[in-house]
């Protein structure tokens, strides 16, 4: 029978990866040493650099990263908001970076609390200021002194943060165009069936009511 | 008497065939100039990025033919590298050639719609009829190896879904042969074209540091002159052992962009025809088989086959918890997709980063002091397809 069952890791034969690798060690103990007390942490995993700052340093890390002769991260990629509903700090930003000098990349990340205001970084990065709009449209995170802090991607009049965990997929409103109306009309959304999200994680390890059961009963036995 | 001047408001499109899809643009206009820009987008948002966090990660790879629906297979490469990265699996040579094949189909669909769809705005037809026939045999290439001629849903994470046919590899090299013709005619049409120079040069110019400032990427950034390229300069696939250049304008207006529209379906040209004539044989999808499904024959002979099949279908694969963030140069630039797995079957959060979102923002500065009548020729070189702007 013609079927295996075994992975190949990747290899790093490449030389311009290498490189790339050795320049991000590079970067990571520069950065660290010049940013010392405002990195909180700073990982390379699968090949990239991730930062964590509080976001209170944020504009002058970006400033830093911007400016600085080694850094030269002279353009923003964008920016991903995350919501981690269980988490004490329950958002997170990760902006990603490029240097085309250096031919780098970086992730500088943030977590904060919902309600927390965050700076805005449209005066170093002009092009933040639709990223920005995106996120507060998504996750409803405010930004301060962004210069128009508006809804981009949702509808006029739309209510709620999309992208936020506990926004559900089929939404609150549906639209259609009313014959009697003459004109598009919304409406609560009525479904004929309920959206299905059916847990298919292997039953070899037990679905996930019933891991809770087990979970259960183990620490049960331990207490 | 002063006598008082009012600006006045003008709503272009959400149905205006210049518009190049949905976008609502507010102009400010004094006279015929145009004093500000604010473009209204997210008339074609749908929500790709929540609803791929409700899917396995082999379900949330359609989503991706339909963000830049132009050219479908270079956004699902951007998707499939990124699980790869995470699984850390190696893809078959095979696939990898197979690969490059249709994401440089993809660029020139892209190209010609966008070359050919610029010089209608400004006033000329016969580019597009011309263009389009091209593009036409270029779908049914999609068509003959992923069965689709737009939603393609060809690549896989660890390789793509089938090998092509041989016939088709022979037809593709025939079609790279006639096809750079087909481009001197285009450009026999459009480059000494008095009226479309008169409506290009020195129309939206972007200079170096403004490009960058902006986020631009792709043709936007190669036009204003920064070299830069993602598969020169951080390649991906098998991009570092092809040759091929990377054309860079100098002015960075509108018409260096055309300029370097047309010389990229050249070198993509290039890149097949190196492409077909290495064409390796082999295996087109990860022989793990955890991540890629069992072939048909297998299925019917093999318990462990039609087990593995079964998972794969309904539970998917686990990819490793971690973020990730890969880019592809797509033909619109860098085309990038930021993935965060929680070690589940589907992806926990699953940005993307589309280079039209950051050339559509900065309208207002491109288009400010500009005629009304350039606001079509601008929109139209920075090359917006509003499924990915909008996602």
């Amino acid at each position: 029978m013609g079927f295996y069952n075994f992975k190949k890791k990747l290899e790093e034969k490449e030389p311009h990866k290498d490189n790339m690798i050795d320049n991000l060690k590079k970067l990571e103990t520069y950065l660290n040493s010049e940013l010392s007390i405002k990195i909180q942490n700073s990982l390379i995993e699968n090949n990239e650099l991730l930062i964590e700052v509080d976001q209170k340093d944020l504009v002058q890390v970006i400033q830093f990263l911007k400016s600085d002769d080694k850094c030269k991260f002279r353009q923003l990629i964008d920016i991903a908001g995350v919501d981690y509903p269980s988490d004490e700090n329950r958002f997170e930003l990760v902006y990603l970076f490029l240097s085309h000098e250096n031919n780098n990349r970086i992730k500088l990340s943030i977590k904060f609390k919902i309600n927390q205001i965050i700076n805005s970084i449209t005066k170093i990065f002009p092009s933040a200021n639709w990223m920005e709009r995106e996120v507060f449209d998504m996750y409803g995170i405010k930004f301060k002194n962004h210069p128009d802090l508006r809804r981009i991607l949702t509808d006029y009049g739309f209510k709620g943060h999309p992208l936020r965990k506990d926004f559900p997929l089929t939404g609150f409103n549906e639209v259609r165009y009313s014959e009697k109306e003459k004109k598009v009309v919304y409406e609560p959304v009525k479904l004929e069936q309920n959206y299905r999200n059916f847990d298919f994680e292997s039953p070899w390890e037990g679905t996930s009511y019933l891991k809770e059961i087990k979970k259960k009963e183990t620490d049960g036995k331990k207490n | 008497m002063v006598k008082k001047t009012k600006s006045l408001n003008l709503n272009f499109g959400p149905q205006h065939p210049a518009a190049h899809g949905v976008l609502r643009l507010i102009l400010e206009l004094d006279g015929e100039v145009v004093e500000k820009a604010d473009p209204h987008i997210g008339l074609l948002h749908r929500g790709t990025e929540k609803l791929i966090e409700q899917k396995t990660y082999t379900q949330a790879l359609p989503y991706f033919d339909r963000l830049d629906y132009v050219a479908p297979m270079n956004q699902e490469h951007a998707f499939a590298l990124a699980a790869e990265k995470l699984l850390k699996i190696e893809v078959p040579i095979r696939a990898k050639y197979i690969r490059v094949i249709f994401c440089e189909i993809g660029r020139i669909l892209s190209h010609i719609l966008n070359v050919t769809t610029q010089a209608l705005d400004v006033g000329a037809l016969t580019p597009s009829l011309w263009g389009f026939e091209e593009r036409e045999t270029l779908m049914t290439f999609y068509e003959r190896a992923s069965g689709s001629r737009l939603h393609a849903n060809y690549f896989r994470t660890g390789g793509v879904h089938q090998d092509i046919p041989i016939k088709l590899v022979d037809d593709i090299e025939k079609f790279c042969k006639s096809f750079p013709k087909i481009i001197d005619d285009l450009e026999g049409l459009l480059t000494d074209n008095r009226i479309f120079k008169q409506r290009n040069v020195e129309i939206g110019i972007v200079s170096k540091q403004e490009a960058l400032d902006h986020s631009f990427s792709g043709v936007m950034l190669r036009g204003s002159g920064v070299p830069w390229d993602l598969r020169r300069s951080q390649p991906y696939e098998i991009y570092n052992e092809l040759d091929f250049k990377i054309p860079i304008g100098k002015n960075g207006d509108c018409y260096d962009r055309y300029l370097c529209r047309i010389e990229e379906m050249r070198e993509s040209v290039k890149i097949i025809l190196q492409c077909i004539e290495r064409l390796p044989k082999g295996p087109v999808k990860s022989i793990d088989g955890k991540i890629s499904p069992p072939n048909r024959n297998d299925l019917k002979q093999s318990m462990e086959a039609l087990i593995h099949h079964f998972k794969l279908f309904t539970e998917g694969y686990r990819v490793p918890k971690g973020d990730v963030y890969t880019a592809v140069e797509a033909p619109k630039g860098e085309f990038g997709v930021y993935l965060i797995s929680d070690g589940s079957n589907k992806p926990y959060r699953c940005k993307i980063r589309a280079p039209g979102f950051s050339h559509l923002q900065a309208m207002d500065y491109l288009i400010r002091g500009h005629m009304l009548a350039d606001v079509p020729a601008v929109l139209g070189s920075l090359d917006i397809v509003f499924g990915e702007v909008d996602r």
